[in-house]
Protein backbone atom coordinates (compact mmCIF):
# COMPACT_ATOMS: atom_id res chain seq x y z
CA UNK A 1 0.00 0.00 0.00
CA UNK A 2 2.43 2.44 1.01
CA UNK A 3 3.23 4.81 -1.88
CA UNK A 4 5.90 7.39 -1.71
CA UNK A 5 4.16 10.08 -3.17
CA UNK A 6 1.32 10.61 -1.32
CA UNK A 7 1.47 12.48 1.62
CA UNK A 8 -1.66 10.61 3.23
CA UNK A 9 -3.29 7.34 2.10
CA UNK A 10 -6.44 6.36 3.98
CA UNK A 11 -8.64 2.83 3.14
CA UNK A 12 -11.46 2.35 5.38
CA UNK A 13 -9.98 4.22 8.11
CA UNK A 14 -11.92 3.92 11.91
CA UNK A 15 -11.50 4.51 15.05
CA UNK A 16 -13.83 3.86 17.90
CA UNK A 17 -13.86 5.22 21.65
CA UNK A 18 -14.90 2.16 24.03
CA UNK A 19 -18.18 2.09 21.88
CA UNK A 20 -18.62 5.03 20.15
CA UNK A 21 -17.29 5.34 16.91
CA UNK A 22 -15.74 8.65 16.21
CA UNK A 23 -14.47 7.32 12.71
CA UNK A 24 -16.08 5.45 9.93
CA UNK A 25 -14.91 4.29 7.08
CA UNK A 26 -12.14 7.17 5.62
CA UNK A 27 -10.72 6.60 2.35
CA UNK A 28 -8.48 9.51 1.02
CA UNK A 29 -5.47 10.57 -0.90
CA UNK A 30 -3.40 13.75 -0.79
CA UNK A 31 -0.62 14.30 -2.36
CA UNK A 32 2.89 15.96 -1.30
CA UNK A 33 2.42 19.55 -0.64
CA UNK A 34 -1.17 19.81 -0.79
CA UNK A 35 -3.91 21.34 1.47
CA UNK A 36 -6.57 18.95 2.70
CA UNK A 37 -9.33 20.76 4.45
CA UNK A 38 -11.58 18.89 6.84
CA UNK A 39 -15.13 20.65 7.75
CA UNK A 40 -17.32 18.95 9.90
CA UNK A 41 -20.23 19.88 12.80
CA UNK A 42 -18.56 19.32 16.80
CA UNK A 43 -17.89 15.72 17.11
CA UNK A 44 -17.62 14.72 13.94
CA UNK A 45 -14.59 13.25 14.06
CA UNK A 46 -11.51 15.95 12.56
CA UNK A 47 -10.05 16.23 15.61
CA UNK A 48 -9.76 12.30 16.17
CA UNK A 49 -8.54 12.24 12.06
CA UNK A 50 -5.96 14.73 12.84
CA UNK A 51 -4.69 12.73 15.92
CA UNK A 52 -4.66 9.73 14.22
CA UNK A 53 -2.30 10.78 11.46
CA UNK A 54 0.08 12.50 13.96
CA UNK A 55 0.34 8.92 15.51
CA UNK A 56 -0.84 9.97 18.83
CA UNK A 57 -4.47 7.28 18.56
CA UNK A 58 -4.22 4.03 16.90
CA UNK A 59 -6.41 3.19 14.27
CA UNK A 60 -8.83 0.70 14.98
CA UNK A 61 -10.05 -0.39 11.44
CA UNK A 62 -8.65 0.42 7.69
CA UNK A 63 -5.29 1.33 6.76
CA UNK A 64 -3.92 4.86 7.36
CA UNK A 65 -0.57 5.44 5.88
CA UNK A 66 1.29 8.54 6.74
CA UNK A 67 4.42 10.13 4.48
CA UNK A 68 4.77 6.49 2.80
CA UNK A 69 4.61 4.86 5.93
CA UNK A 70 2.02 2.48 7.80
CA UNK A 71 0.75 3.41 10.93
CA UNK A 72 0.69 2.41 13.69
CA UNK A 73 3.99 0.44 12.80
CA UNK A 74 5.55 3.04 11.57
CA UNK A 75 4.82 5.68 13.98
CA UNK A 76 8.56 6.89 14.94
CA UNK A 77 9.40 7.18 11.35
CA UNK A 78 7.46 9.78 10.83
CA UNK A 79 6.97 11.85 14.12
CA UNK A 80 9.52 14.06 13.14
CA UNK A 81 8.11 14.93 10.34
CA UNK A 82 5.12 15.97 11.22
CA UNK A 83 3.83 19.56 13.06
CA UNK A 84 0.85 18.73 15.11
CA UNK A 85 -1.47 22.14 16.53
CA UNK A 86 -4.30 20.55 18.12
CA UNK A 87 -7.15 22.53 20.80
CA UNK A 88 -4.07 22.31 23.61
CA UNK A 89 -0.79 24.33 22.82
CA UNK A 90 0.86 21.57 24.70
CA UNK A 91 3.40 24.01 26.72
CA UNK A 92 4.06 23.93 30.02
CA UNK A 93 2.58 27.05 31.75
CA UNK A 94 5.02 27.23 34.36
CA UNK A 95 7.17 28.14 31.34
CA UNK A 96 8.40 30.74 29.58
CA UNK A 97 7.50 30.34 25.79
CA UNK A 98 11.41 29.98 25.13
CA UNK A 99 11.93 27.43 27.69
CA UNK A 100 8.80 25.49 26.37
CA UNK A 101 10.37 25.91 22.55
CA UNK A 102 13.79 25.03 23.96
CA UNK A 103 12.06 22.22 25.61
CA UNK A 104 10.63 20.67 22.20
CA UNK A 105 13.77 21.86 20.56
CA UNK A 106 15.93 19.59 22.44
CA UNK A 107 13.26 16.29 21.81
CA UNK A 108 13.04 17.00 18.33
CA UNK A 109 17.16 17.22 17.82
CA UNK A 110 16.79 21.09 16.60
CA UNK A 111 19.38 23.55 17.24
CA UNK A 112 19.04 25.64 19.95
CA UNK A 113 19.43 28.86 17.63
CA UNK A 114 15.86 27.95 16.18
CA UNK A 115 14.36 29.16 18.67
CA UNK A 116 14.45 32.22 18.78
CA UNK A 117 13.88 32.40 14.79
CA UNK A 118 10.40 30.80 15.33
CA UNK A 119 9.40 33.21 17.92
CA UNK A 120 10.38 35.95 16.45
CA UNK A 121 8.52 34.41 13.17
CA UNK A 122 5.29 35.05 15.15
CA UNK A 123 5.72 37.81 16.82
CA UNK A 124 7.05 36.74 20.11
CA UNK A 125 10.39 37.48 21.05
CA UNK A 126 9.49 40.40 22.88
CA UNK A 127 7.16 38.09 25.49
CA UNK A 128 9.53 35.35 25.05
CA UNK A 129 10.50 35.01 28.73
CA UNK A 130 7.46 35.24 29.68
CA UNK A 131 5.43 32.31 31.64
CA UNK A 132 3.00 31.23 29.35
CA UNK A 133 0.15 31.33 32.21
CA UNK A 134 0.87 34.55 32.20
CA UNK A 135 0.26 35.13 28.40
CA UNK A 136 -2.91 35.72 26.59
CA UNK A 137 -5.10 33.05 24.51
CA UNK A 138 -3.74 34.39 21.02
CA UNK A 139 -0.26 34.59 22.23
CA UNK A 140 -0.18 31.13 23.20
CA UNK A 141 -1.87 30.12 19.97
CA UNK A 142 1.34 31.57 18.55
CA UNK A 143 3.77 29.93 20.64
CA UNK A 144 1.79 26.73 19.92
CA UNK A 145 2.55 27.45 16.60
CA UNK A 146 5.91 28.26 16.78
CA UNK A 147 6.11 24.49 18.65
CA UNK A 148 4.39 23.30 15.91
CA UNK A 149 6.96 24.24 13.38
CA UNK A 150 9.85 24.14 15.18
CA UNK A 151 11.72 20.90 13.72
CA UNK A 152 10.71 22.13 10.11
CA UNK A 153 8.40 19.02 9.35
CA UNK A 154 7.71 18.41 5.97
CA UNK A 155 3.36 17.38 6.89
CA UNK A 156 1.34 19.98 9.07
CA UNK A 157 -2.03 19.00 11.21
CA UNK A 158 -3.71 21.56 11.96
CA UNK A 159 -6.63 21.86 14.02
CA UNK A 160 -8.47 25.33 13.58
CA UNK A 161 -5.01 27.15 13.64
CA UNK A 162 -6.30 30.77 13.47
CA UNK A 163 -8.61 30.35 16.22
CA UNK A 164 -7.81 33.05 19.38
CA UNK A 165 -5.52 34.93 16.62
CA UNK A 166 -5.97 38.60 15.50
CA UNK A 167 -6.01 39.29 11.93
CA UNK A 168 -2.58 41.00 12.04
CA UNK A 169 -1.49 38.00 13.47
CA UNK A 170 -3.18 35.70 11.51
CA UNK A 171 -1.07 37.25 8.33
CA UNK A 172 1.90 37.03 10.65
CA UNK A 173 1.86 33.38 11.03
CA UNK A 174 0.53 32.53 7.53
CA UNK A 175 4.03 31.95 6.05
CA UNK A 176 4.68 28.86 8.23
CA UNK A 177 1.65 27.40 8.36
CA UNK A 178 -0.61 28.77 5.43
CA UNK A 179 -0.52 27.42 2.06
CA UNK A 180 2.72 29.36 1.32
CA UNK A 181 4.54 27.41 3.69
CA UNK A 182 5.24 24.51 1.09
CA UNK A 183 4.16 21.96 3.44
CA UNK A 184 1.34 19.14 3.24
CA UNK A 185 -1.09 20.34 5.02
CA UNK A 186 -4.44 19.33 6.85
CA UNK A 187 -6.64 21.86 8.54
CA UNK A 188 -9.89 22.03 10.07
CA UNK A 189 -12.23 24.95 9.82
CA UNK A 190 -15.68 26.11 10.02
CA UNK A 191 -15.33 28.73 7.77
CA UNK A 192 -16.46 27.28 4.40
CA UNK A 193 -15.34 30.44 2.44
CA UNK A 194 -11.67 31.18 4.14
CA UNK A 195 -11.15 27.27 3.90
CA UNK A 196 -12.11 26.26 0.68
CA UNK A 197 -10.34 29.43 -0.66
CA UNK A 198 -6.61 27.86 0.82
CA UNK A 199 -7.69 24.12 0.07
CA UNK A 200 -6.50 21.50 -2.76
CA UNK A 201 -9.01 19.12 -1.39
CA UNK A 202 -11.87 19.23 0.82
CA UNK A 203 -13.21 16.73 3.09
CA UNK A 204 -16.67 16.58 5.02
CA UNK A 205 -17.09 15.00 7.95
CA UNK A 206 -20.53 14.51 9.81
CA UNK A 207 -20.97 11.47 12.50
CA UNK A 208 -17.98 10.18 11.94
CA UNK A 209 -19.15 9.48 8.22
CA UNK A 210 -17.09 11.01 4.84
CA UNK A 211 -20.26 13.17 3.81
CA UNK A 212 -17.93 14.91 0.97
CA UNK A 213 -14.68 14.83 -0.51
CA UNK A 214 -13.89 16.39 -3.43
CA UNK A 215 -11.42 19.02 -4.79
CA UNK A 216 -12.14 22.37 -3.26
CA UNK A 217 -12.42 24.14 -6.50
CA UNK A 218 -15.63 22.05 -7.16
CA UNK A 219 -17.50 23.04 -3.97
CA UNK A 220 -19.21 25.13 -3.17
CA UNK A 221 -19.53 27.08 0.63
CA UNK A 222 -22.96 25.91 0.68
CA UNK A 223 -22.84 22.03 0.30
CA UNK A 224 -20.19 22.89 3.20
CA UNK A 225 -22.80 24.85 4.94
CA UNK A 226 -25.17 21.72 4.97
CA UNK A 227 -22.97 19.62 6.96
CA UNK A 228 -23.64 21.71 10.30
CA UNK A 229 -27.84 21.89 8.78
CA UNK B 1 18.30 8.94 24.65
CA UNK B 2 20.63 10.45 27.05
CA UNK B 3 19.69 14.02 25.51
CA UNK B 4 16.25 12.89 25.43
CA UNK B 5 16.52 11.86 29.21
CA UNK B 6 18.48 15.63 30.35
CA UNK B 7 15.67 17.27 28.49
CA UNK B 8 12.87 15.79 30.50
CA UNK B 9 14.71 15.82 33.50
CA UNK B 10 15.87 19.47 33.54
CA UNK B 11 11.97 20.37 32.69
CA UNK B 12 11.01 18.21 35.33
CA UNK B 13 12.84 19.74 38.31
CA UNK B 14 12.62 23.55 37.03
CA UNK B 15 8.79 22.77 36.80
CA UNK B 16 8.60 21.94 40.22
CA UNK B 17 11.02 24.55 41.35
CA UNK B 18 8.86 26.79 39.73
CA UNK B 19 5.63 25.49 41.32
CA UNK B 20 6.70 23.79 44.67
CA UNK B 21 3.96 21.23 44.57
CA UNK B 22 5.45 18.18 45.72
CA UNK B 23 8.74 18.38 47.61
CA UNK B 24 7.09 21.02 50.21
CA UNK B 25 3.82 18.85 50.59
CA UNK B 26 5.97 15.75 50.93
CA UNK B 27 8.24 17.02 53.27
CA UNK B 28 5.40 18.63 55.70
CA UNK B 29 3.38 15.73 55.35
CA UNK B 30 6.73 13.69 56.85
CA UNK B 31 6.65 16.51 59.25
CA UNK B 32 3.15 17.05 60.87
CA UNK B 33 3.14 12.81 60.58
CA UNK B 34 5.99 12.30 63.18
CA UNK B 35 4.47 15.25 65.31
CA UNK B 36 1.44 13.04 64.93
CA UNK B 37 3.47 9.77 66.53
CA UNK B 38 5.12 12.04 68.58
CA UNK B 39 2.35 12.70 70.81
CA UNK B 40 -0.05 9.69 69.88
CA UNK B 41 2.68 7.27 71.41
CA UNK B 42 2.94 9.87 74.17
CA UNK B 43 6.98 8.83 74.13
CA UNK B 44 10.08 11.31 73.54
CA UNK B 45 12.21 8.68 72.29
CA UNK B 46 11.73 5.31 70.52
CA UNK B 47 14.65 3.31 69.33
CA UNK B 48 15.27 -0.03 67.46
CA UNK B 49 12.45 -2.05 65.07
CA UNK B 50 9.62 0.81 66.25
CA UNK B 51 12.08 3.36 65.11
CA UNK B 52 12.66 2.22 61.82
CA UNK B 53 8.78 0.91 61.37
CA UNK B 54 8.11 5.00 62.27
CA UNK B 55 10.81 6.33 59.79
CA UNK B 56 9.44 4.07 57.06
CA UNK B 57 6.09 3.87 57.23
CA UNK B 58 5.74 7.86 57.11
CA UNK B 59 8.24 8.33 54.44
CA UNK B 60 6.38 5.83 52.30
CA UNK B 61 3.22 7.80 52.85
CA UNK B 62 5.29 11.03 52.15
CA UNK B 63 6.17 9.61 48.56
CA UNK B 64 3.18 8.43 47.69
CA UNK B 65 2.01 12.17 47.64
CA UNK B 66 4.24 12.52 45.35
CA UNK B 67 3.73 9.69 43.54
CA UNK B 68 -0.09 11.64 42.56
CA UNK B 69 1.75 14.47 41.50
CA UNK B 70 4.13 12.78 39.02
CA UNK B 71 2.04 12.85 35.15
CA UNK B 72 -0.10 15.83 36.55
CA UNK B 73 1.92 18.59 34.42
CA UNK B 74 2.19 15.95 31.58
CA UNK B 75 -1.87 14.87 31.55
CA UNK B 76 -3.42 18.88 32.60
CA UNK B 77 -0.88 20.57 30.20
CA UNK B 78 -0.53 18.06 27.04
CA UNK B 79 2.91 17.07 27.95
CA UNK B 80 1.81 13.47 26.97
CA UNK B 81 1.19 14.22 23.49
CA UNK B 82 4.10 17.13 23.26
CA UNK B 83 6.14 14.19 23.96
CA UNK B 84 4.50 11.43 21.66
CA UNK B 85 5.09 13.17 19.15
CA UNK B 86 8.63 13.71 18.91
CA UNK B 87 10.81 10.91 17.97
CA UNK B 88 12.18 9.47 20.75
CA UNK B 89 12.73 6.67 22.80
CA UNK B 90 9.44 6.39 25.09
CA UNK B 91 11.67 5.30 27.69
CA UNK B 92 13.44 8.35 28.82
CA UNK B 93 10.62 9.21 29.88
CA UNK B 94 10.24 6.87 32.45
CA UNK B 95 13.82 7.30 33.61
CA UNK B 96 13.53 10.92 33.86
CA UNK B 97 10.29 10.42 36.04
CA UNK B 98 12.06 8.26 37.95
CA UNK B 99 15.20 10.00 38.24
CA UNK B 100 13.23 12.96 38.93
CA UNK B 101 11.15 11.63 41.96
CA UNK B 102 14.59 9.52 43.53
CA UNK B 103 15.70 13.35 43.67
CA UNK B 104 12.54 14.44 45.13
CA UNK B 105 12.76 11.94 47.65
CA UNK B 106 16.31 12.86 48.60
CA UNK B 107 15.15 16.40 49.25
CA UNK B 108 12.04 15.18 51.33
CA UNK B 109 14.69 13.16 53.32
CA UNK B 110 16.93 15.93 54.06
CA UNK B 111 14.67 17.47 56.11
CA UNK B 112 12.54 14.68 57.05
CA UNK B 113 15.00 12.53 58.88
CA UNK B 114 16.79 15.19 60.73
CA UNK B 115 13.35 15.90 61.70
CA UNK B 116 12.52 12.38 62.72
CA UNK B 117 15.45 12.50 64.87
CA UNK B 118 14.76 15.21 66.26
CA UNK B 119 10.96 14.20 66.91
CA UNK B 120 11.51 10.91 68.20
CA UNK B 121 14.63 9.07 67.87
CA UNK B 122 16.43 8.44 70.73
CA UNK B 123 19.95 7.15 70.12
CA UNK B 124 22.12 9.38 68.08
CA UNK B 125 21.47 9.00 64.51
CA UNK B 126 25.82 10.34 63.65
CA UNK B 127 26.73 6.94 63.75
CA UNK B 128 24.18 5.50 61.71
CA UNK B 129 24.07 7.73 59.80
CA UNK B 130 26.18 6.63 56.30
CA UNK B 131 24.69 3.13 56.35
CA UNK B 132 21.23 4.57 56.66
CA UNK B 133 22.33 6.96 53.77
CA UNK B 134 22.70 3.57 51.56
CA UNK B 135 19.54 1.83 52.99
CA UNK B 136 17.72 5.57 52.06
CA UNK B 137 19.18 5.20 48.14
CA UNK B 138 17.87 2.17 47.74
CA UNK B 139 14.60 2.43 49.09
CA UNK B 140 13.91 5.46 47.59
CA UNK B 141 15.48 3.65 43.84
CA UNK B 142 12.85 1.18 44.21
CA UNK B 143 9.78 3.77 45.42
CA UNK B 144 11.07 5.54 42.23
CA UNK B 145 10.64 2.84 39.70
CA UNK B 146 7.26 1.32 41.10
CA UNK B 147 6.39 5.06 41.68
CA UNK B 148 6.71 5.70 38.21
CA UNK B 149 5.11 2.60 37.05
CA UNK B 150 2.01 3.23 39.29
CA UNK B 151 1.49 6.91 38.38
CA UNK B 152 1.31 6.27 35.02
CA UNK B 153 -1.28 3.59 35.07
CA UNK B 154 -3.20 5.89 36.94
CA UNK B 155 -3.04 9.17 35.43
CA UNK B 156 -4.54 7.79 32.50
CA UNK B 157 -7.89 7.10 35.18
CA UNK B 158 -10.39 9.20 36.83
CA UNK B 159 -9.53 7.98 39.94
CA UNK B 160 -6.08 8.62 40.30
CA UNK B 161 -5.65 9.49 43.82
CA UNK B 162 -7.49 6.35 44.77
CA UNK B 163 -5.49 4.04 42.16
CA UNK B 164 -2.42 5.13 43.29
CA UNK B 165 -1.74 3.96 46.98
CA UNK B 166 -4.00 1.01 46.10
CA UNK B 167 -1.78 -0.03 43.36
CA UNK B 168 1.55 1.35 45.11
CA UNK B 169 0.96 0.42 48.50
CA UNK B 170 1.28 -3.44 47.88
CA UNK B 171 3.82 -3.63 45.22
CA UNK B 172 5.81 -1.57 47.72
CA UNK B 173 5.38 -3.57 50.79
CA UNK B 174 8.55 -5.62 50.13
CA UNK B 175 11.03 -2.15 50.02
CA UNK B 176 9.45 -1.36 53.81
CA UNK B 177 10.01 -4.56 54.75
CA UNK B 178 13.92 -5.04 53.68
CA UNK B 179 14.70 -1.01 54.45
CA UNK B 180 12.75 -1.26 58.08
CA UNK B 181 14.75 -4.67 58.65
CA UNK B 182 18.08 -2.97 57.23
CA UNK B 183 17.38 0.32 59.72
CA UNK B 184 16.13 -1.75 62.28
CA UNK B 185 20.12 -2.49 63.86
CA UNK B 186 21.06 1.15 62.71
CA UNK B 187 18.65 2.87 65.44
CA UNK B 188 19.30 0.80 67.83
CA UNK B 189 19.86 1.64 71.79
CA UNK B 190 23.48 1.46 72.51
CA UNK B 191 24.84 2.01 69.10
CA UNK B 192 24.27 0.87 65.19
CA UNK B 193 24.65 -2.49 64.84
CA UNK B 194 26.03 -3.67 61.36
CA UNK B 195 23.69 -3.53 58.24
CA UNK B 196 21.44 -7.06 58.06
CA UNK B 197 23.37 -7.90 54.57
CA UNK B 198 20.43 -10.09 53.35
CA UNK B 199 17.57 -7.33 53.51
CA UNK B 200 19.87 -5.33 51.92
CA UNK B 201 20.22 -7.86 49.17
CA UNK B 202 16.85 -8.16 48.85
CA UNK B 203 16.24 -4.08 48.49
CA UNK B 204 18.83 -4.52 45.65
CA UNK B 205 17.22 -7.46 44.04
CA UNK B 206 13.65 -5.81 44.43
CA UNK B 207 15.29 -2.51 42.93
CA UNK B 208 16.67 -4.22 39.96
CA UNK B 209 13.51 -6.47 39.33
CA UNK B 210 11.21 -3.54 39.18
CA UNK B 211 13.48 -1.56 36.58
CA UNK B 212 13.16 -4.60 34.28
CA UNK B 213 9.44 -4.81 34.94
CA UNK B 214 9.21 -1.01 34.40
CA UNK B 215 11.76 -0.93 31.43
CA UNK B 216 9.60 -3.80 29.72
CA UNK B 217 6.14 -2.24 30.38
CA UNK B 218 6.18 1.18 30.44
CA UNK B 219 6.36 1.87 26.85
CA UNK B 220 2.47 -0.06 26.53
CA UNK B 221 1.16 2.70 29.87
CA UNK B 222 1.76 5.61 27.47
CA UNK B 223 0.36 3.56 23.85
CA UNK B 224 -3.49 4.50 23.30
Amino acid sequence: MPNPDLALALRGAGRRYGERTALRDVSLELEAGRTLVVFGPNGAGKTTLLRLLATLLRPHAGEVCVLGHPLPEDGYAVRGRIGFLGHEPLLYRELSGRENLRFHARLHRVAAERVDVVLDAVGMLARASDPVAELSRGMIQRLAIARAVLHEPVLLLLDEPLANLDPAAAAQVAPLIGPGSGRTRVVTSHDPAGGLKDADLALGLKGGRVALLAPAADVRPEQITELYA
Amino acid sequence: MRTTVAALLSKELTLEWRTRESVPAMVLFSIATYVVFHFGLDRDRIAGDLASGVLWVTLLFAAILGVNRLFVAEYEQGGFDGFLLAPVDRTALLVAKAVALFLFLCLVELVAVPAFALLLLGPPLTQALPQLVLVLVLANAGIAVVGTLVAGLAIQTRARDLIVPLLALPLLVPVLLASARCATPLLQDGGAGPLPGDWLAVAAIYDLLFALIAYAVFDFLLED
